[in-house]
């Protein structure tokens, strides 16, 4: 799988007079995870978009090599729906089963596959609806999977997600870069992004891109949390964002 | 039955068991998508086309269709502008075209028919009509099961869509256009405001009912026909109006549906207003 993603001087709006996102430059290559970190409305959404081509450049280019999958937060989709687990994994084969076809055999059990991957083979008949959060959220990797991506592309995958829930998807993600795809992990908690292999910072325009360690200072941080940021004393930062469906706070006190 | 040796009769349950299947089928989709509403307003909207049509003598299917056409283009040209919003142009246009075609329907002119455009004439239903609600029927239908993965895509996960393949805005309107199509087909069989019954109450028990989405379009069809059935029956029974008995029918199934199975409690992270909750049970 060699999958990556390169993007020089992106500028793209969702319409005049707006622009959402401006001067992004970055790389990631096969095997890479790249934290994308920002306030909301720092453009995370709008990058994704662009890269997904469901936003034109405006100036920049943007090339994505492999197949991309996008892995909303499992918040936003629809939990009083009537489609079980696996009726969402089979949604990573839409595109490629015309309208008068019925899905295939081996779509069916590349799904189940994929179901078993991220742990939840014994809930497939479950309905979507009446899963955990993290459970969602490993069910919409799952459908990734069946697209066959190599490029994820997952907003807030650890919001509102339990511990367990969490390692489980820390793992699947890890095996997913080990096997060559292309990861971008939008997120606004400062120590996950700290686990990746490089990290995007993004506040309207790029603020900066780099490995986590060399990036992630505290300069860096107020310029993409602004007044946002609460840097405590301890060698620890911690983020609180305000006016978010998942807003929370860290505090760490080691 | 006396209803199966009457000509009369045998057109009018055909026509109203078609109806319902079709309308029980695309109103899952509709109450699925949340829009109960432009259902409403589209269905209200085509009034003055229907009483220009049966002012110039035209078929009303034609003048529901030129109603509906004209009204969804100033939907559209209203909702555009973003301060307004969608609701706000959806409720003023219709309530001008509502207010149009009463305009027009009362003018001493016109040959007293307003009752039947907006409750329907089940019982004069003649055989083009018939011809012409199957076809309909059929085209939606048709449309439906052609669409069942696109549709599951927009409604289920309209954010994410497009990375599937599937384009959400385009399949809204498409199902929108499916909901003229079968509001034409119903306007001579039901009337403006009675086909409003047809298209929420049994799509509403359906998914009261139905635990898989094939499972609750398979039923809410059913419980159309059967609504229109029943509600035939009992109005050529009890000597009542059509159009209404079959209304009241869908309603009482979907009444026994509630009673069957009390609505569950929201899993977390769902919204719906007080007046989505009340439309979709």
């Amino acid at each position: 799988m060699s999958a990556a993603i390169e993007v020089a001087g992106l500028s793209a709006t969702y319409g005049p007079g707006a622009i959402a996102l401006c001067d992004v430059t970055f790389t990631a290559t096969e095997g890479q995870a790249v934290a994308v970190l920002g306030p909301n409305g720092g453009g995370k959404t709008t990058l994704f978009r662009a890269l997904l081509g469901e936003l034109p450049a405006t100036t920049g280019s943007v090339s994505v090599r492999g197949a991309t999958a996008y892995v909303p937060q499992t918040e936003r989709s629809r939990l009083d729906f009537p489609v079980s687990a696996l009726d969402v994994a089979l949604m990573g084969a839409y595109a490629r089963t015309p309208w008068y076809r019925r899905i295939g055999a081996g779509d069916r059990a590349l799904a189940r596959e994929a179901l078993q991957r991220v742990g939840l083979a014994d809930r497939a008949s479950e309905r979507f609806g009446a899963l955990s959060g993290g459970q969602r959220q490993r069910v919409l990797i799952a459908r990734a999977l069946v697209q066959d991506a190599g490029v994820l592309l997952l907003d807030e995958p650890f919001a509102g997600v339990d511990r367990t829930s969490e390692e489980a998807i820390m793992r699947i993600l890890d095996e997913l870069r080990a096997e060559g795809r292309v990861l971008l992990i939008a997120t606004h908690d400062v120590d996950q992004a700290r686990r990746w292999d490089r990290v995007l910072c993004l506040r309207g325009s790029q603020v900066a891109f780099g490995p986590p360690a060399e990036t992630l200072t505290n300069a860096v941080l107020e310029g993409t949390y602004g007044e946002e940021i609460v840097v405590l004393d301890c060698g620890h930062r911690a983020v609180a964002v305000q006016h978010h469906a998942h807003s929370h706070s860290h505090s760490h006190s080691h | 039955m006396e209803i199966l040796r009457s000509g009369l009769l045998q057109r009018a349950l055909l026509e109203v068991v078609i109806l319902g299947a079709t309308c029980g089928a695309l109103g899952v989709w509709l109450l699925h998508v949340r829009s109960t509403y432009a259902a409403e307003s589209l269905a209200h909207a085509m009034l003055p086309g229907l009483v220009i049509a049966t002012l110039v003598g035209a078929p009303l299917l034609l003048g529901a269709a030129g109603g509906v056409l004209v009204a969804a283009a100033l939907i559209a040209v209203a909702a555009r502008d973003t301060r307004v919003g969608a609701e706000v142009a959806v409720g003023v246009t219709v309530t001008t075209a509502f207010g149009l075609g009463a305009v027009l329907a009362l003018a001493p002119a016109v040959p007293a028919r307003l009752g039947e455009l907006l409750f329907g004439d089940l019982l004069g239903t003649s055989t083009p009509d018939l011809v012409a609600a199957a076809a309909l029927g059929a085209l939606v239908a048709l449309a439906l099961g052609a669409g069942h993965r696109s549709l599951t895509a927009a409604v289920f996960d309209p954010v994410a869509a497009p990375s599937l393949g599937v384009r959400p805005g385009r399949i809204e309107l498409a199902l929108l256009a499916l909901l003229a199509v079968a509001v034409v087909a119903a306007v001579q069989g039901l009337g403006n405001l009675l086909v409003l019954a047809l298209i929420v109450a049994p799509a509403s028990a359906g998914i009261r009912l139905g635990a898989s989405l094939r499972g609750q379009i398979v039923l809410a069809s059913g419980l159309g026909a059967l609504a229109g059935l029943l509600g035939l029956v009992a109005s050529a029974e009890l000597d009542i109006a059509a159009g209404a008995s079959v209304a009241l029918a869908a309603i009482a199934l979907y009444v026994l549906a509630a009673l069957a199975r009390p609505a569950a409690p929201r899993p977390p992270g769902s919204r719906r207003s007080p007046v989505e909750a009340l439309g979709s049970g």
